[in-house]
C-alpha cells in the first residue's frame, strides 16, 4: 500500500481525497472494497518516514487542507517500486500439494477436491464477468478485471488437467 | 414454472472395439423454463451426444424424453423434424449457415419452413438481427461476415421461431476472444430475457454465465451445481483490491 500511495503522488502533489479518487479510477469496481481510511493512515506513516511532506493550505470556506508531496527519497522509492520484477506466484502451489497429499493419504478424494475448487473458480469468473459488463472497456479498472479473468481461466484449465490425471490413475488402478 | 426438458434414463451406445461404448449412460435431467444450463466435461465425456439426443439429432437407445411436456423419444423422423423446427434452436461451433443465402435469409428460413408468411418472417428476422447488433450485415453472404458476426446470425436463426429451448454446442469454439465476449454478453441477455438455454462448452467463461452447471464424465452427469444468480461480489472485490495493508 505504501508504494501505491507514493506512486499516486509521483505525478503531482495532491490531498488525500484526490489520491483516493486516483486510486479508485485505477482499480475500477475493485476500488469500492478499499477502506477509505487506509490512504490517510498510509500517508501519515509515509510522512513520519520522510517519504512525503505535507503542507497546510488555507481555504476560504472550508477547513485547511493538507497537500502531500514526494520527497527525493520518496521519488527514489517510487522508481524502484515501478522497476521491481516481483510477481505473484506462478502456480497454485498449495493446492497442488493438497492434491498430491490427498492422493497419497486417501484422506480426501483429489477428483472431488478439483470439482469443488473448479466450481468456486467458476463462480468467481461469473462475478468478474458481471462486473466487466458494467465497466467501460477502455477504463483502467477493466484491465484489472481482464487480468483476473484470464488467470481464473488458466487455473480452471489447470484443474481440468489435474482431474484428468487423477482419473487416469484411478482407471489404471482398477 | 414449467418444465421444458425432462429426460429419464437416456442411453446412447456407439459401436466400439468389442463391446459397444455408452456415449450417454443413463442421464436424468430436468430443465425448467427460463433456466440457463451449461454442461462441461472432458472431451469424449458424452456432452455433445447428450445435446444431440435432447434436440432429436440422435435417438436414444433407451430412456424417455419430454420437451415442453410432450413425449418425443418415440416420434418418427418426420414428426421429430417438424416438432424440432418450432421447439428447438441450435447453435453450433461451425455456425452451419447456408452459404448461398444472405444473413437475413438464413435467419428467416426456419420461420418460412413452419409457415410464417414471407413478410412477417422477414420482419422477425430483421428485428432479431437488430437486437443482436448485426442488422447492418443483413444483406451479406456468410462468407463476407466475421466469425463473430456469423455466430450472431446463427443465434438469430436459432431464436426466430421462439423455441422452447436453445441448444448450443461449443458456440465460442471458433471465435476469438473479442467475439467470444460478444456471445457471452448475448447469452447473458437471453438468460435475463427468460430464454431457456442449454450450452455444451469447454470455455469456462461461457459455462460460468449459466444458472446451473452440469459436469459430465464417462457419459454420466456426475455433478450439478447452482452458480447464480445473486451471489455477492464483496469477497471477490476485496481480494482484487488487496494492496497489502499499510505496508
Amino acid at each position: 500500500m505504501q508504494d501505491v500511495v507514493l506512486s499516486l503522488l509521483a505525478k503531482e502533489p495532491a490531498h488525500g481525497y484526490e489520491l483516493r479518487q486516483r486510486l479508485g479510477a485505477a482499480l475500477g469496481p475493485a476500488g469500492g472494497a478499499l477502506n477509505p481510511g487506509q490512504v490517510y493512515v498510509t500517508l501519515s506513516r509515509l510522512e513520519r518516514a520522510g517519504l512525503v511532506e505535507a503542507r497546510e493550505i488555507a481555504q476560504p470556506s472550508h477547513p485547511d487542507k493538507k497537500v502531500y508531496e514526494l520527497t527525493a527519497a520518496g521519488r527514489e522509492r517510487v522508481v524502484r517500486w515501478l522497476n521491481d520484477l516481483t510477481w505473484a506466484k506462478v502456480a497454485p502451489l498449495e493446492f497442488h500439494l493438497k492434491l498430491v497429499m490427498a492422493a497419497a493419504t486417501r484422506l480426501a478424494d483429489p477428483v472431488a477436491l478439483v470439482d469443488s475448487q473448479r466450481l468456486e473458480l467458476l463462480r468467481q469468473l461469473r462475478q468478474l464477468q458481471e462486473l466487466a459488463l458494467d465497466e467501460p472497456a477502455d477504463a483502467d479498472g477493466a484491465l484489472l478485471l481482464e487480468g483476473a479473468s484470464l488467470r481464473l481461466q488458466a487455473d480452471i484449465r489447470w484443474l481440468e488437467a489435474c482431474q484428468q490425471r487423477f482419473l487416469e490413475r484411478e482407471g489404471q488402478r482398477q | 414454472m414449467s418444465t421444458v426438458i425432462e429426460a429419464r434414463g437416456l442411453v446412447r451406445r456407439y459401436p466400439g472395439e468389442g463391446s459397444p461404448v455408452r456415449a450417454v449412460d443413463g442421464v436424468d435431467l430436468v430443465v425448467e423454463a427460463g433456466e440457463a444450463v451449461s454442461v462441461m466435461g472432458p472431451s469424449g465425456c458424452g456432452k455433445s451426444t447428450l445435446l444431440h439426443l435432447l434436440g432429436g439429432l440422435e435417438r436414444p437407445d433407451t430412456g424417455e424424453l419430454y420437451l415442453g411436456g410432450e413425449r418425443v423419444d418415440g416420434l418418427s423422423e418426420t414428426r421429430w423434424a417438424v416438432f424440432r423446427r418450432r421447439a428447438v434452436g441450435f447453435v453450433f461451433q461451425a455456425f452451419h449457415l447456408v452459404d448461398e443465402l444472405t444473413a437475413v435469409e438464413n435467419v428467416e428460413l426456419p420461420a418460412l419452413l413452419v409457415g410464417v408468411p414471407r413478410r412477417a418472417a422477414r420482419h422477425r428476422a430483421m428485428e432479431l438481427l437488430e437486437r443482436l447488433g448485426v442488422a447492418g450485415r443483413a444483406g451479406h453472404l456468410p462468407d463476407h461476415l466475421s466469425g463473430g458476426e456469423q455466430q450472431r446470425v446463427a443465434v438469430a436463426r436459432a431464436l426466430v421461431n421462439e423455441p422452447l429451448v436453445v441448444l448450443a454446442d461449443e458456440p465460442t469454439g471458433n471465435l476469438d476472444s473479442h467475439a467470444t465476449g460478444d456471445i457471452l454478453r448475448l447469452f447473458g441477455e437471453l438468460g435475463r430475457a427468460g430464454q431457456t438455454l442449454l450450452v455444451v462448452t469447454h470455455d469456462a467463461r461461457v459455462a460460468s454465465t449459466a444458472d446451473r452447471l452440469l459436469t459430465m464424465r464417462d457419459g454420466a452427469i456426475v455433478a450439478q451445481t447452482r452458480l447464480g444468480p445473486g451471489t455477492s461480489v464483496a469477497g471477490l472485490l476485496a481480494s482484487l483490491a488487496d494492496l497489502g495493508g499499510d505496508r
